[in-house]
């Protein structure tokens, strides 16, 4: 009677033992193969970040490297500062095209900042929510459309209406060009800084009416400086956006070597040299060096715009 | 400001004037902003109305599916809309996996040390890199180093460079938002680091996610400056071509194309209904995206 209980009560230890085992030892491998998936996965995300390094660093090697060669036939103070760009004539003077290239972006900047921001205000603090809701939308989707539409539209319209209006018998230049980069970069700068201004606490606004402030002094005295790290935000990207823009640029500004010291002046800038120029070259050329140095500086410009951006949004953390 | 020098004044009540004008501001500013707002917002949908009016009407079969023609009228947008289509399929399959790892990587694993900091610079420099000057470097690589000459390949490798820091960032700010509260729920249901990322933490910011492929997606479908650089001004002049190595116009270079470089007669027409098909395409591709999103969203947070 003891015994049989007892080496049932053995068996079953046996087989307790033996279950626990073989179940840890299932657990285990399964323990196992999880934690090996869970390393390979690390791994490969570990692979990718590294790998989107690896393309900024290799771009920014490739294009120094072949920029630097341009060095070898043109003295660096000729490069960046002598207006005469004639390959054929082993002439490469590259201060046209960066001095249209800031000039265009200054007047960008000077249409389209203003703009935006009341285009923003307007977002943010003025319509009714129903125009809200359906507004951002909009704006958002005209974040995507193609430059080269943009282009497209700025030749076939707005370059007769110059025309017209203006009574110069050619109406591309940097005007045009401007005002089309406005029309596409208007959507970036008023989104962000739309955003920026719906972050600014409503306890701001409030103190600022508590006081009997009406609501242009509410906007301009407290919102807006609230607001200023998230705008100035904004205008860099949007100015980012202007300095590397191609296309549109290139079919209203007219593709001509020659200084933009008028509205209507069909001149160049360096991103549209670039594209004009590029296919038409051998690559082992000073004429091509030459078009890599000057996407290194366009390279360098627009990384430059990315400090920038650290140091405003650490400031606008700070204070 | 102004108002300072009037209540200096004599007035018997001195704030009856101030708070007249500063009504006055108040009404003119807002009557500003209405004019400007309304103004633009209608100044620029009407651009992409005329676009889409001027070039829709027009469209057949026979013009979304023929071939281009370079000195007669009639041609078609068959194989570039094709290519459009085919460079931005295989860029999206390199970068969408890619971008998404470097940015679950950023997001989950990475430790807040300043190399990350570093890298995400990085990310970010990258992300605002010009669009041509990665038109230069698929020069550099396919063209010089590989002698493969211009490409679809090139031109969707560096089309997929364009768009992987992109990814990334809207990735990791995704993923960033998910709220602990169900990362930890999933962790203390003994869920491992890669059972929550991915049965959890991409399932709850895939909205998020999708948004940011749809942006980058529209932006690759209208990118021309990188495509003409990389993979030319030409088709292979055949329709379903797949090879990878034939030159690949796309929509928006043929658009390009067509207005300043060709010389067909009929080149504004083509590229009126051209510009029509790409902003329809880019709207389509952010509308049939999204909608069901939006939906989406509204079902499960009611």
């Amino acid at each position: 009677m003891l015994e049989a209980p007892s080496s049932s009560v053995i068996n079953n230890g046996v087989e307790l033992g033996s279950s626990l085992k073989s179940g840890s030892g299932k657990a285990f491998d399964r323990k196992k193969r999880l934690s090996l998936y869970n390393k390979t996965f690390k791994v490969i995300c570990i692979a990718s970040a590294v790998f989107v390094c690896l393309i900024l660093f290799t771009i920014l090697f490739f294009m120094g490297r072949t920029g630097i060669l341009t060095f070898d036939t043109v003295s660096p103070l000729t490069f960046f500062f002598s207006s005469e760009w004639a390959p054929e004539n082993d002439q490469y003077g590259a201060f046209i095209f960066i001095f249209g290239t800031f000039a265009l972006t200054f007047l960008t900047m000077l249409i389209s900042v203003p703009l935006s921001v009341i285009i923003a205000v307007f977002l943010a603090e003025i319509t009714p929510s129903w125009l809200k809701t359906m507004l951002r939308p909009v704006m958002d989707l005209l974040v995507g459309i193609p430059s080269v539409v943009y282009g497209f539209l700025g030749m076939t319209i707005l370059i007769p209406m110059l025309r017209d209006l203006t009574g110069t018998s050619m109406g591309d230049g940097l005007l045009a060009a401007a005002i089309v980069l406005t029309i596409m970069v208007l959507p970036t700068i008023s989104r962000i800084t739309d955003d920026a201004i719906v972050a600014v606490p409503k306890k701001y606004r409030d103190a600022s009416y508590a006081l009997g402030a009406t609501r242009f002094q509410t906007i301009v005295k407290v919102v807006l400086p609230a607001a200023k790290s998230g705008i100035m935000y904004a205008v860099i990207l949007g100015m980012g956006r202007a300095i590397g823009e191609t296309m549109a640029v290139v079919m209203v500004i007219g593709n001509t070597p020659q200084i933009a010291d008028e509205l209507f002046k069909p001149t160049s800038v360096l991103t549209s040299n670039i594209v004009m120029q590029i296919s038409n070259v051998p690559f082992d050329s000073s004429w091509n060096y030459a078009l890599y140095m000057m996407g290194f500086l366009l390279l360098v410009i627009s990384l430059l715009m990315i400090v920038l951006v650290r140091l405003v949004q650490r400031k606008g953390v700070k204070s | 400001m102004s108002t300072r020098g009037k209540i200096s004044g004599n007035t018997p009540n001195p704030f009856a004037s101030r708070r007249g004008l500063n009504q006055f501001n108040n009404r003119l500013f807002t009557l500003l902003v209405w004019v400007v707002g309304i103004c633009t917002v209608l100044f620029i949908c009407g651009l992409l109305f005329l676009i889409l009016q001027k070039g829709l009407p027009k469209l057949e079969w026979s013009f979304l599916s023929g071939l281009p023609s370079e000195i007669e009228e009639g041609g078609g947008i068959g194989p570039t809309l094709f290519n459009s289509i085919y460079v931005l399929v295989i860029s999206l399959v390199i970068s969408i996996p890619l971008g998404m790892a470097a940015g679950i990587y950023l997001a989950e694993f990475a430790p807040d040390n300043k190399f990350i900091a570093f890298v995400r610079i990085c990310v970010e420099g990258l992300a605002s890199v010009p669009s041509i000057i990665f038109g230069l470097f698929g020069i550099a690589i396919f063209v010089e180093a590989f002698q493969i000459g211009l490409t679809i390949l090139g031109g969707a490798v560096s089309l997929a460079f364009l768009n992987l820091p992109v990814l990334t960032r809207v990735t990791e700010e995704a993923i960033r938002a998910v709220p602990i509260e169900m990362k930890n729920a999933s962790f203390a249901l003994g869920g491992t680091h890669l059972q929550t990322i991915l049965r959890v933490l991409i399932p709850v910011s895939l909205n998020s996610i999708i948004t940011g492929i749809c942006l980058v997606a529209g932006r690759a479908f209208g990118e021309s400056a990188v495509i003409i650089l990389t993979a030319g001004v030409t088709t292979s002049g055949e329709m379903w071509d797949f090879s990878l190595f034939s030159p690949g116009e796309t929509l928006a270079v043929h658009l390009w194309y067509v207005q300043s470089e060709a010389i067909v007669p009929d080149a504004t027409e083509i590229a009126e209904k051209a510009a029509a098909v790409l902003v329809f395409v880019v709207l389509l591709i952010n509308v049939i995206f999204r909608v069901p999103l939006w939906l989406n969203a509204r079902k499960t947070r009611v």
